[in-house]
């Protein structure tokens, strides 16, 4: 009843093909956006801005950029924390070269270098396949992690070995550094999150999308039918390293302020990881479920008990969270090994047929 | 699927209750000052962050219960957890600053360095004791930040100092080989730059040693480098489960402990005794009081240890990490005090604590009158130093507690601030713009 399509009529080949071809969809979305352009920055707080909003932005960019590799071209990566390094370092190294340049393109230019890394590193994609290829991927995420701490070029020999980001301005707004305004940031990071999920979601229907996909479900068949397998899969790999690498300015630029060489560790790999399988591999909107659930729910279980006024001690808040998201995680996908997007597909389909299922 | 519905919408109305609570903005009661504490009782270095949470809170909970605060408003404490890591620790900054935080002491080099430039911005001054930034001691330029009573910088003067005393003299250093075993984060690289320096002016060679922290409890390459390099000492700088593998590792190698030298960081009782009887000898740089016998440890022990309002277990009230934590209170507890004689004000802000921090001045009396006389040097806070580099003492492990084992060693100052002073400056020009001193001098 309240998903039902019925009496919504194409009358061109272009509505047909349009990105949300369901007029509740467009509601939906039309909904979401106005919540996160006007409701969230009129009345949001500082902290739900920067520990809540904008991380979970960055890392929702970061999981659809896995999800180009792993969900739709299925390659197994282990490497996307150092993809995300490669990107927020040539950000880094850009910025402090050409301090009078945008910021902004700097972070859009920093992915380039990291689609040219995480090509590289998919080369051996060709020839191996599965956990095989996950191994290579995790030499990348290590060697690349080395590189971060032992060549002092990239962090300018700074002695902490950290990266800090100065202070830069655009258009008399200060966007970086510590000055930044909370909802400024916020604004940049939705702005170039939304910009490629739209885009992404266009490319991923489309022919390159489709031939991804292709190469996901049988290679040999794709290949016979004339997609080449080393160039989609580089291609796919030089995306998702993209997407990736400015999810990793991103959040060193915008939302940390500084980074050392850990914040790129195999641990932040796995986490977009199971933020991807735990979202829906192969899903646009799964990658900002699995973000939303990684991110945001181990943030309000630890805040919102102290904000209620119970007075439960820092380490057992902390012990409980570790317990409670891991139990959730076993329980969503014990009831939808498919992940959130999955789950909520059929949420879909039972608003459509409600009140007389059958 | 029923149940799943149910759960589902549990989760929902749980969910929408807490954002509205995150959203809207949190009314402040203001007749009481409000500390938040950052600390670390999980994770990987839970083992050294223990001790210091328990020593920071106990003596700030003891004033609340003996004095009824301080000038006769109470403290509001606040822990936050942050294991450690720096993205949890902004996320802890960015949740308690709103209620009217007076400081900040994160524990954690990595933490410090993300705060030091919100410092100035925010208005809530930085307490990084022993650790942080060096170069944030040049108070002209970092009028946020105070890392005393000392710097990595003077930490690692101290420790060379102490090794040419051991050899009759500088000169004896050189041709000497000086191993450093660091904890591969901002904290352990800290003091390299101070050490290479020493290196090429007193002619010793430096081996580094780094120990990656993800794989800080496997030591066994670091120290079979160490078994073919022969060193003729070993200086660490390590924390959490670094420093009890390390000696358990130099242990294992017959490593002279008396020649094994750790900073104030790897001075732990946990740390010295895991390496059982062969760790007697260890020694660690020190500058907070060793044992239990001050009177403001008894009135902890009374007023709030033995009242069960601390997690600390009794047997370590009064520890080399417990009595750290303690000190890092003794500051803050001063520098509220401070901030409220110069403003008249009971109830103080982020802009007068830094006043009070920088007019700290805990003299002999004064730490005779708090009942720690002995319990640290006394300290002098000026607008130019934040630090104040002031001795340290060299303590040895005796196979069951640590014992004083040299006097009040003085830092190499002349050597150290310039280099601090260089440091500053060009961490000024790097992050450029960076906001020039406005604030007042209260001295």
């Amino acid at each position: 009843m309240f998903y039902r399509e019925a009496g919504q009529f194409k009358t061109s080949y272009k509505a047909d093909q349009a990105l949300f071809p369901i007029l509740q969809d467009r509601i939906g979305i039309a909904a979401i956006l106005l919540i996160a352009f006007v409701a969230i920055p009129l009345f949001a707080s500082d902290f739900f801005l920067t520990s809540i909003m904008i991380p979970f932005l960055v890392f929702a960019l970061a999981a659809i950029g896995l999800n180009v590799l792993t969900g739709y071209c299925g390659q197994l990566s282990l490497g996307t924390g150092a993809f995300m390094g490669v990107g927020a370092y040539a950000a880094y190294k850009l910025t402090t070269a050409f301090p009078d340049a945008n910021v902004i393109v700097m972070v859009l230019l920093s992915g380039v270098f990291s689609a040219a890394i995480g090509a590289v590193f998919g080369l051996p994609s060709l020839r191996i396949k599965g956990l095989y290829l996950a191994v290579t991927t995790l030499a990348a995420q290590f060697f690349l992690e080395w590189c971060f701490i032992r060549i002092p070029w990239l962090y300018n020999d700074n002695a902490s070995g950290a990266i800090e980001v100065p202070r830069r301005e655009m258009f008399g707004f200060i966007v970086t550094g510590a000055e930044a305004l909370p909802i400024t940031r916020y604004f940049v990071v939705l702005c170039i999150t939304a910009g490629i999920a739209y885009l992404m979601a266009n490319v991923l229907r489309g022919r390159i999308g489709r031939s991804w996909m292709m190469i996901r479900d049988m290679d040999i068949a794709a290949e016979l039918m004339g997609v080449r397998p080393l160039q989609t899969k580089l291609m796919a790999f030089a995306v998702s390293s993209y997407i990736c690498g400015v999810a990793g300015a991103m959040m060193v630029f915008f939302w940390l302020n500084a980074a050392e060489p850990s914040s790129y560790s195999i641990r932040l790999s796995f986490q977009i990881l199971f933020m991807v399988i735990l979202g829906g591999l192969g899903s646009l909107g799964g990658a900002f479920m699995g973000a939303a659930f990684i991110w945001i729910l181990p943030v309000l279980l630890k805040f919102v008990p102290g904000m209620l006024g119970m007075d439960i001690a820092a380490e057992t808040v902390e012990h409980a969270t570790f317990m409670i998201v891991g139990a959730l995680i076993i329980f969503f996908l014990i009831v939808e090994p498919h992940g959130f997007a999955r789950l909520w597909q059929i949420a879909k389909q039972k608003l459509r047929v409600w009140p007389f299922p059958y | 699927m029923k149940d799943f519905k149910q759960f589902a919408l549990g989760t929902a109305v749980a969910l929408g209750v807490g954002l509205t609570g995150l959203m809207a903005p949190t009314a402040q009661a203001q007749d009481s000052n409000y500390v938040p504490l950052l600390t670390y009782r999980t994770g990987p270095y839970a083992g050294s962050g223990i001790h210091i949470a328990n020593g920071m809170h106990d003596y700030l909970q003891m004033l609340n219960e003996r004095d009824g605060g301080i000038g006769g408003v109470k403290l509001e404490l606040e822990e936050c957890e942050t294991g450690y890591n720096a993205q949890k620790g902004v996320e802890c900054y960015e949740a308690t600053k709103g209620k009217g935080a007076l400081v900040y002491n994160p524990y954690s080099t990595g933490i410090t360095l993300q705060l030091i430039p919100k410092a100035s911005v925010d208005k809530i001054p930085v307490l990084s004791m022993g650790y942080g930034l060096s170069a944030a001691a040049d108070g002209n330029v970092f009028p946020w930040v105070f890392n005393g009573p000392d710097t990595y910088w003077d930490g690692a003067s101290v420790v060379i100092k102490y090794i040419g005393q051991q050899e009759g003299g500088l000169e004896n250093l050189k041709g000497k080989k000086i191993g450093y075993l660091f904890l591969d984060a901002g904290y352990g690289r800290e003091p390299i730059p101070l050490l290479e320096q020493l290196a090429e002016k007193y002619g010793f060679e430096l081996l580094k040693y780094p120990v990656p922290g993800a794989e800080m409890q496997n030591q066994s390459s670091q120290w079979l480098n160490v078994r073919r390099d022969r060193p003729d000492y070993m200086v660490m700088w390590g924390w959490g489960a670094m420093n009890p593998t390390a000696i358990k590792e130099a242990v294992k190698i017959r490593f002279p402990m008396d020649k094994f030298i750790g900073v104030w960081w790897a001075a732990g009782d946990d740390d010295a005794a895991a390496g059982g009887e062969g760790a007697k000898g260890y020694k660690a740089l020190n500058f907070s009081g060793v044992g239990p016998d001050f009177p403001a440890i008894d009135d902890i022990k009374t007023h709030v240890v033995e009242a069960g309002l601390s997690s600390a277990d009794p047997e370590t009230v009064g520890g080399t990490l417990y009595n750290r934590g303690v000190l890092n209170s003794v500051i803050i507890a001063e520098g509220i005090r401070t901030a409220q004689e110069l403003t008249g004000k009971t109830v103080i802000t982020g802009e007068d604590m830094r006043m009070g921090l920088e007019a700290l001045n805990l003299d002999e009396a004064r730490l005779k009158e708090l009942g720690l006389a002995g319990f640290a040097h006394p300290m002098k806070v000026t607008c130019e130093d934040h630090s104040g580099s002031n001795p340290v003492f060299i303590q040895q492990w005796n196979g069951t507690e640590w014992r004083q084992a040299s006097d009040w060693i003085e830092p190499m100052n002349d050597l150290v601030r310039p280099l601090l002073e260089a440091a500053a400056k060009e961490y000024a020009e790097k992050n450029a713009p960076w906001p020039a001193r406005t604030e007042a001098c209260p001295n």
